[in-house]
């Protein structure tokens, strides 16, 4: 029985997902095509992206609230640097990725909360974006605008993609053994030490690994979107926490799920957007309809961690 | 000498409101002194108000923080000023609708807590994203000025002191008899300092946090109110500075993070070490990204300089 409640527990991301799925196919099955995921999924590589990034940082018992900020300032970065000199770009956007291991060093040298120092960084990313790119615009380079409208054959862009991150992450984190020490930073750091790893360097990877995913993200949304804003990301440092919890990741100890974080960012995709078009609800309760999921699957996990508790 | 600096982490931030100050005036040539004081006054005290709210929040210990006080003080401040509706006679209970709606959603943002087990930081992460969603569906296109009487009242000055500024000083110093001398004060600093010792102790720990995210939510709820007379009207975006500055103030104002200890006035400093920084950079003549930039890069070098004291527990 215990095993049960557990499997069940550990299959309530994918459940969530079919549900919504199930929901959107009930209300209109036309929907359920190549085209109608193409199109409703449109988002959710941009999405999943910064949630596989947001994964690593609450691996190691951290939280990244800068990664939207982060996310914006290299969209604009490729909307503008990457397209007119690209080599000056990808430096660009590799030395954003040392400052976060940078800040994961910070972060672990002076043993400082993680929260509070993420948020300063958002302040300077977000400067650092506006600086790059005071008004809107900008233009994404042609390769990145080609390669994110391919059409490949059976299978949407969005959902290849989707399978492939959660693939690379699952292997990364949970296949090697490097991955085991990553997650180990945050369950048993003590440990960790005795066994001989740094916890320094730990910690420096698995921001660096945030920082990667975080460019990863802004290429795959200034690939979409065509053009950059400043502000582009600032609602992916919450969305992607919400998805890394959706797909049954926990604040400590380490626990987390790749393919869970993917499942999880297509949920808050779909169940926040095409859905409420096609229950005819307003897009002022896009944002409301991601809390409510949230809350409701907390809610059946909790129910869930009850059952296990009382066996 | 550093041993009393340490002692007095607050000391750091009016040290920095000081050097911002002087660098402003400095660079108006010593014009509107008296002027640049009263508007960062004006201006800091919204960021004590939503400051002390989550203080008390941070001191309850690990883990404890509110996400939805800037949706709060969006939806506060269209509630009253529906409630408001432009008139002087509707100014009172304006106010006691903002108050209340702050209170539910802090009553809203503890039962999530209790009744799911998750951690605040999701819990009001999540009640966050609803309350936005409402005040969007609500707020949006909401026009309704505030009534004259309450909009002077926001910025009447008193021998060039802001009486908001005034009223938020007493109010400050009601908060520190609260915090030192009542047991509900006591029993929150105790909670954030071991909560299983003070649940042995004998402190009505479930009772204590309840209020606590009452408190703030109320506090986010006046100062919506507030921020809407001061500015002329509602907004959706109007509370969005203060989620980040709030803990910014905490924490650069000397309150642990790991809970436990809180810094009064540490929060006023911080406050109008934030304002006067900004101002200073507007005086420079800087623009929007670099004010950013510096804030940032700030707040990220206090911490790094007076933390790590987050003890592990």
């Amino acid at each position: 029985m215990a095993v049960r409640v557990r499997l069940l527990r550990g299959l309530l991301p994918a459940f969530s997902l079919a549900l919504v799925i199930a929901a959107i196919a009930w209300i209109n099955p036309r929907a359920m095509s190549y085209f109608g995921f193409n199109l409703m999924l449109s988002l959710a590589l941009p999405i999943a992206l910064a949630t596989a990034a947001q994964m690593f940082v609450i691996a190691g018992s951290e939280l990244d609230l800068s990664i939207g900020a982060f996310i914006s300032f290299c969209g604009c970065v490729v909307a503008t640097w990457l397209n007119q000199s690209p080599l000056l770009g990808a430096v660009l956007l590799l030395g954003g990725v040392a400052a976060y291991a940078g800040v994961g060093a910070l972060i672990h040298l002076r043993n400082l909360p993680s929260i509070v120092v993420t948020l300063g960084m958002s302040f300077v990313w977000q400067g650092l974006a506006i600086l790059v790119l005071p008004q809107p615009g900008g233009a994404a380079p042609d390769w990145l605008q080609t390669l994110m409208s391919a059409k490949p054959p059976f299978l949407p862009l969005p959902v290849i993609g989707s399978i492939l991150l959660a693939l690379v992450c699952h292997l990364l984190l949970m296949r090697t053994g490097y991955g085991a020490v990553l997650r180990g930073a945050g369950g048993n750091p003590t440990a960790v030490t005795r066994a001989g790893w740094s916890l320094l360097k730990v910690k420096m990877a698995l921001f660096a690994l945030a920082g990667l995913f975080g460019v990863l993200s802004s290429l795959a949304l200034i690939g979409i979107s065509t053009s950059a804003d400043p502000n582009i990301g600032s609602n992916y440092s919450l969305l992607s926490i919400a998805g890394v919890i959706l797909g049954g990741g926990e604040f400590i100890g380490g626990v987390v799920s790749p393919v869970g974080a993917v499942i999880g960012a297509l949920t808050l995709t779909l169940a926040a957007s095409p859905l409420l078009t096609f229950l005819h609800i307003p897009p002022d309760w896009q944002i409301g309809a991601n809390g409510a999921l949230l809350i409701l699957v907390l809610a059946a996990r909790a129910r869930f961690a009850r059952t296990e508790a009382a066996r | 000498m550093i041993q009393a600096l340490r002692a007095r982490p607050w000391f750091w931030s009016f040290a920095g409101a000081a050097g911002a100050f002087a660098a402003t005036i400095a660079t108006l040539h010593g014009q509107g002194a008296a002027g640049v004081a009263t508007a960062a006054l004006a201006l800091a005290v919204f960021m004590v108000l939503a400051g002390i709210g989550q203080m008390f929040v941070i001191t309850l210990g690990p883990g404890n923080i509110d996400l939805s006080l800037a949706a709060n003080i969006g939806l506060a401040s269209a509630v009253s000023m529906t409630v408001m509706n432009g008139s002087d006679a509707g100014i009172g209970l304006g106010l006691a609708a903002a108050a209340g709606c702050g209170l539910a959603i802090g009553a809203a943002n503890y039962l999530l807590i209790w009744l799911l087990r998750i951690p605040p930081i999701i819990a009001t992460l999540s009640s966050s994203f609803i309350i936005q969603s409402i005040d969007i569906a609500y707020g949006r296109g909401l026009q309704i000025k505030p009534p004259s009487g309450f909009a002077d009242f926001t910025s009447l000055q008193i021998a060039g002191l802001p009486l908001l500024a005034v009223l938020a000083l007493l109010f400050t110093g009601g908060i520190a008899v609260l915090l030192r001398r009542t047991i509900y004060g006591r029993s929150v600093l105790a909670i954030g300092q071991n909560t299983h010792a003070a649940r042995l102790a004998g402190v009505a720990v479930g009772r204590v946090r309840a209020i606590t995210y009452m408190v703030c939510g109320l506090l986010g709820g006046l100062d919506g109110a507030f921020l809407a007379g001061y500015f002329r009207g509602a907004n959706v975006d109007i509370g969005n500075e203060y989620l980040l500055a709030s803990i910014a103030v905490v924490v650069v104002g000397g309150t642990s993070v790991a809970g436990g200890e809180a810094n009064l006035p540490g929060i006023w400093g911080a406050s109008l070490f934030m304002v006067l920084l900004l101002t200073m950079l507007n005086t420079f003549g800087a623009g929007a990204g670099v004010r950013l930039l510096f804030t940032g890069l700030i707040i990220v070098a206090v911490v790094a300089f007076g933390g790590g004291r987050k003890t592990a527990q």
